[in-house]
């Protein structure tokens, strides 16, 4: 080998085929021939709207966080829940690893995913390598996976109706929020986010 | 097998972390020597390592917790004249039956077709793929896509018991407490999560050929 760099080659994570990387247009995917998984595909937000969506993302999750997500009555009796709430009744509730899970994937995950995103991204927009590139990197690959905002927005939807049948049940803006904040998920997730590595120059001294 | 170039043969390692295009150390070295990325200092391997043995480990483990996960109530309703425990299939039923049908349809999903669906094509992958079978190769790696895909909407339910634990707090009139089952099943999908992403879908196209 060794006649082109390593960053013109590509190897399929789902079968070990190796590809010759083509500059992609506006909305092409590259897929694989061998077992038709994803490439890469092309996406046009420029790191600028990156970090806005992340700037927004932070706001609206501090609102999801902050607000109830519902409110129940029942005979003139109110009671809300926000999401910290949930977790401490869990861990009072003989729970505490459901309180643990929730707190991870609700709460702490995606709190560090936007703020080492941001972080990265901010330095990205001037064009180098933010302090602690490589090892945010690493993390924010694994932690992937372990984000369910998204998760939990259909899980209230489902408590809603449940509790619907014995309660009067209001929902508060917190869930609107939640909302908000799944419709930026589901952009993001379209991202590989992997791209930062070519975005930005190796040695950032 | 197939005609196309793969990075094993060709002596190139992809970095599982940032992708990177590596090459591989010559000829059959010490494992215990492990090569790193160059660009973001993970391990490399050829392939996820002890791939078979840690995918079926999670995938029993999660199994087993399944079972109390079904069999005990996951949540406790409780108001002044009576007790009314829930296993995960008796809150389906309750949904609907007195909600609505569609969002029980949603919760049987996540709760039970999803975690049925990984054990059955997680096993299906592992024994076709021990056997180095080249049989429907590309539907195999779609189902793998599919259960990576899928694996933790089945924290749908465990978010639901706690939402409604948070929120019906009527004291005596109405109170709502979580039971064991959610806890096996919380755990369950978080091993089931594990197994899928310990599975190697390389492994898949290794096939008879391979001479690893």
């Amino acid at each position: 080998m060794g006649t082109s760099s390593p960053e013109a080659l590509l190897i399929c994570e789902h079968c070990d085929t190796v590809y010759r990387r083509r500059p992609l247009a506006r909305g092409d995917v590259a897929q694989c021939a061998c077992c038709h998984a994803v490439l890469e595909r092309h996406h046009g937000l420029s790191v600028n709207a990156m970090l806005a969506l992340v700037l927004t993302a932070m706001v609206v999750f501090v609102q999801a966080n902050m607000w109830p997500i519902v409110t129940l009555g029942l005979n003139g009796q109110l009671s809300g829940a926000t999401l910290w709430g949930t977790i401490v009744v869990m861990w009072q509730q003989q729970a505490q690893v459901v309180a643990v899970l929730a707190a991870g994937t609700l709460f702490f995950f995606p709190l560090l995913k936007m703020c080492l995103l941001g972080w990265l991204l901010w330095f990205a927009r001037l064009g180098r390598r933010a302090p602690g590139f490589v090892p945010m990197m690493v993390t924010l690959h694994y932690l992937q996976p372990w984000t369910m905002s998204e998760v939990f927005v259909l899980g209230a939807l489902v408590a809603i109706v449940k509790a619907h049948l014995y309660f009067d049940v209001v929902a508060d803006p917190g869930i609107y929020a939640y909302a908000v904040l799944t419709l930026l998920i589901t952009i993001f997730a379209g991202i590989d986010l992997r791209k930062l590595w070519e975005l930005t120059p190796e040695d950032p001294a | 097998m197939s005609a196309f170039p793969r990075a094993a043969e060709l002596g190139l390692i992809g970095c599982h972390v940032c992708r990177l295009v590596c090459a591989d150390a010559p000829g059959d070295h010490d494992p215990a020597d492990e090569l790193a990325c160059p660009r973001c200092g993970s391990a490399l391997h050829r392939r996820k390592p002890y791939s078979y043995m840690r995918t079926w480990a999670l995938m029993i483990a999660a199994f087993i917790l399944y079972i109390p996960a079904n069999v005990l109530p996951i949540m406790r309703t409780a108001s002044l004249n009576d007790i009314d425990d829930n296993t995960i299939i008796s809150g389906v039923v309750e949904l609907w039956v007195k909600g609505s049908p569609d969002l029980a349809i949603i919760v049987f999903t996540a709760s039970i077709v999803v975690p049925m669906l990984k054990f059955l094509s997680l096993s299906t992958l592992l024994v076709s793929s021990q056997r180095g079978s080249g049989w429907a190769q590309p539907q195999r790696a779609r189902l793998y896509r599919l259960v990576e895909f899928i694996g933790y909407w089945s924290m749908l339910d465990v978010f639901v018991v706690a939402l409604l634990t948070a929120l019906v707090r009527f004291g005596l009139l109405s109170l709502v407490e979580p039971l064991p089952g959610v806890i096996f099943f919380g755990l369950t999908v978080v091993l089931t999560m594990l197994a899928s992403m310990s599975f190697d879908p390389r492994l898949i196209w290794d096939g008879r050929d391979s001479d690893d």
